[in-house]
């Protein structure tokens, strides 16, 4: 039996809105094969009516002791998703990719996009019976602000001020104008939260969330019971929801097909189609903005020189990496970091191919290439082999690449941002701004290649200040652009989210912008009995 | 009896020194790792900044061998301090996992220790007998196999195949001893698979060299029944290295099962050790590596002190 695999035609945008597409595949009703960014490996989980009740038993790859209820330090899969089931943020990405609101209602922008100002949701209530007002939320944003080891810190350092304006309302105050500065509140880490005394508990583990937290045993399970005053009413339709840590990728195939689990995420792609063959199984992804990199340290010889850059980016079979790293479950990256599924993709700049004559010729002009690639499997899966594979297709342009194995521990501290080249990866982002601010601005903390380019930071602050579409995206082609030709990253794909889950799990249009949709799917999903 | 007393005194002190020495190594080597806690922990969010707030909060600004003073007193006067990485007690953290790891260990160790003897008994009194052979060769396959493959083939046949066992052993306080014996059969039936053949053989291998010494050889003369000649006459002196290899096996059975726990998603002592190193919440590591230490130090005192109780030369020495 051949698996079936519905792939649809790339969807880009310009050419059809996500949320045309979406609506006019469900008039097709070409239900099960496609909506926003989802793809069907096997069977069917779309659609059929929610209903509620059941237990949601997942099976998560991440989970570790030394994870904690502070939403500080939210930081992998399993954390994530117990992040979204206690807690509730200002606003969410739908399945089409749009922002809208959770617990603000509304927002609106003033003073060229430097005030905003975010009516919140009234009646909304907390685990412990508190009603959400607008201290909570200023409370909880602090806590991600000044003296503090939040990831969110770099993030929130564009507000000045923050006020409440009765209890309902709160504005911020930008120190720059930022169109989608709604976005950047939306951060997984910053999770709403009751204040006390102008503070929050941090590791009460008490939210607005569907779910109220019963028991959590770090690295190795998560329980909480349905929250019965949650303020969405068409939305978390378990009764209970369990969490379990499996590491290993054998035994949480193992959990799934036994029974023990009904959801599993991080599927392993050697085995994937294997798995969606077994009946009774339903393997599905949705592609996001996850992508796979090589960054090149822009100020350390030879890659200084953008001819040695230029040469390496062409010197590199990205459908090959496609095809026998990500299984196919991703697709070609075009050496900047904006996604399909991005409303300002670049759909009409030219994808770069491997080519080892033009490759030769621009390392002729650097003079010959010979440089080391340091790779570990922390940085992503099959990183290791990726390098392997670049290495033998550079040699077909007369460049030498000598692959340095590193250890997975200690990768992130030791390798990266260290070492001249390496391998690394990054989740994307929702928006271009917040994806350039975080690792292309040439002041950035995580600009990975040391890139600095004038030109490209100066465009990065017209586009987050500029309010007209067409504007935007004018120059957010341009950048993508001058990142593709002269920037350190190559970006040779982009990997898609694969999970699977047993028949009775159901759902609608899913949402990429995390795995699992969006980590929410405990509150989206719904079993079919 | 005053002489064991001595002896057990000694060892104890012995045994101090020794969990002295080990907790100075396990500090000292997991500070040469390179990176600490808030790098492991940020990763690739790392800023500078992060890291400094981070390291502040964590205590890491003070030097290794303040930290480790600090620790020294702690756990001398029974404390055995906070996580670094999520705030709670060590005791508690450690608690419900030594639990966990001593249930599956003494599972595995109720089957595995007398099923090693009465199969080493029957090998040495039926020895070079198809029996004896064909129980060599099972045993010894099923040593030399790691024991994740043996886990995997388990998980095949019961789990996937048959369906009579859960795949992973999820288990968790609220559950009955049955349900626990039942989820944990498995990995304990694995473990057991893995350690019966060592005891077993030096069973048979302890017993087949006294078979020749010449009081047997009088026992046989006597016209003594070959069982009654093993159970009463070869056995008590071959209890010493017996014991010793128990021993060894009981202790793996604590220390070792780490692979075992991974392949069933077992939360146990040797996950943690593993989750604190490459984190390195040293705090955690310590406690762990004591833990561990202790074990191995007990068990090796209590072997040792019953091979001097079955051993009357030993026990009245000149």
């Amino acid at each position: 039996m051949k698996h079936k695999i519905h792939k649809k035609g790339q969807l880009k945008s310009g050419q059809i809105t996500r949320r045309g597409f979406v609506g006019g595949s469900i008039a097709l009703g070409a239900a099960g094969t496609m909506a926003g960014s989802l793809l069907t490996l096997s069977g069917n989980a779309f659609a059929s009516t929610a209903r509620r009740g059941g237990r949601m038993r997942a099976g998560l790859a991440h989970g570790s002791t030394t994870d904690t209820l502070d939403p500080a330090s939210y930081e992998n899969g399993f954390t994530g998703v117990m992040n979204y089931s206690l807690h509730n943020h200002l606003g969410e990405v739908d399945a089409t990719g749009a922002l809208v609101p959770e617990l603000a209602e509304s927002w609106e922008a003033s003073n060229g996009a430097k005030t905003w100002v975010v009516n919140l949701r009234q009646g909304v209530e907390f685990h412990n019976g508190k009603t959400l007002d607008s201290d909570d939320v200023i409370a909880s944003f602090q806590h991600h602000m000044g003296e503090t080891k939040s990831p969110a810190k770099s993030l929130l350092e564009q507000v000045t001020s923050m006020r409440t304006d009765g209890k309902n309302r709160v504005i911020f105050e930008l120190s720059g104008a930022n169109a989608d500065f709604m976005f950047i509140t939306i951060d997984y880490h910053i999770a709403i939260k009751a204040a006390k005394d102008g503070k929050i508990d941090a590791l009460d583990g008490i939210g607005t969330g569907g779910y109220v937290l019963e028991s959590f045993e770090p690295g190795v399970r998560f329980y909480a019971k349905r929250h019965a005053n949650y303020f969405k009413p068409d939305s978390a339709w378990f009764d209970e929801l369990e969490l379990l840590s499996i590491v290993d990728p054998t035994a949480r195939i193992n959990a799934l097909t036994t029974g023990e689990v009904d959801v599993i995420d991080r599927v392993d792609l050697k085995t994937a189609h294997l798995l969606a063959r077994q009946s009774g199984i339903n393997v599905e992804e949705t592609t996001g903005t996850k992508h796979y990199t090589f960054p090149m340290r822009c100020d350390t010889a030879p890659f200084d020189d953008n001819n040695v850059r230029m040469a390496l980016k062409l010197a590199v079979k990205r459908d090959e990496l496609v095809e026998k790293i990500l299984y196919g479950h991703g697709t070609v990256g075009n050496d900047h970091p904006i996604a399909p599924i991005n409303q300002y993709h670049a759909a009409t700049l030219p994808q770069r191919v491997y080519d080892p004559d033009k490759a030769r010729f621009y390392a002729d002009k650097a003079g010959g290439i010979k440089v080391q690639l340091h790779a570990a499997d922390a940085a992503f899966p099959g990183a290791v082999d990726a390098a392997v594979l670049y290495k033998e297709h550079a040699a077909a342009a007369g460049i030498e690449i000598e692959v340095v194995r590193a250890p997975n521990d200690g990768y992130w501290s030791n390798i990266w941002m260290n070492k001249p080249w390496g391998a690394s990866y990054w989740g994307g982002r929702s928006t271009e701004d917040w994806m350039f601010t975080t690792a292309y601005l040439s002041t950035a903390s995580w600009n990975e290649s040391f890139w600095k380019n004038e030109r490209f930071d100066e465009l990065l602050f017209m586009g987050r200040a500029e309010t007209n579409t067409d504007l935007r995206r004018e120059i957010y082609y341009e950048m993508q652009e001058i990142v593709k030709d002269d920037c350190g990253e190559v970006i040779p794909m982009f990997a898609n989210y694969v999970f699977a889950s047993v028949e009775k799990v159901k759902h609608g249009a899913m949402a990429g912008n995390w795995d699992l949709d969006g980590e929410k799917f405990f509150e989206r999903w719904w079993f079919d009995f | 009896m005053k002489h064991i007393l001595k002896i057990v005194a000694q060892r104890i002190a012995l045994g101090f020194l020794t969990l002295f020495a080990i907790s100075l190594i396990i500090t000292f080597g997991v500070e040469l790792l390179p990176g600490d806690l808030a790098q492991a922990i940020l990763g690739q969010a790392a800023t500078p900044d992060a890291v400094r707030v981070f390291r502040i909060e964590l205590g890491l600004d003070k030097p290794a061998y303040l930290r480790y003073l600090d620790w020294l007193g702690g756990m001398a006067t029974g404390d055995m301090g906070v996580s670094l990485s999520n705030k709670r007690q060590i005791s508690e953290l450690v608690g419900i996992r030594l639990s966990n790891t001593l249930f599956l260990g003494g599972f595995a160790a109720l089957v595995a220790i007398p099923l090693a003897l009465a199969l080493g008994i029957l090998a040495a009194l039926y020895r070079n007998s198809l029996f004896d052979r064909s129980i060599n060769l099972v045993t010894v396959t099923s040593i030399s196999f790691p024991e994740f493959f043996i886990a995997y083939v388990l998980i095949l046949f019961f789990a996937v195949k048959l369906g009579w066992f859960p795949g992973i052993s999820n288990i968790s306080t609220e559950l009955s001893l049955g349900d626990k014996l039942y989820r944990t059969l498995l990995p304990a039936a694995t473990l057991t698979l893995v350690c019966v053949a060592h005891m077993m053989r030096m069973t048979r291998a302890s017993i087949i060299n006294l078979l020749s010494s010449p009081y047997i050889e009088m026992a046989r003369l006597k016209g003594i029944k070959p069982m009654r000649i093993i159970l009463r006459h070869a056995l008590p002196n071959a209890l010493a290295p017996i014991v010793n290899v128990i021993a060894l096996n009981l202790a793996y059975l604590v220390v070792g099962v780490v692979i075992v726990e991974v392949v069933f998603v077992y939360p146990g002592l040797g996950q943690l050790l593993v989750d604190s190193v490459s984190k390195r919440d040293v705090p955690v590591v310590q406690a762990c590596s004591m833990i561990f230490a202790s074990v191995y130090i007990l068990l090796n005192l209590f072997a040792d002190i019953i091979s001097i109780v079955t051993n009357p030369r030993l026990l009245y020495p000149r």
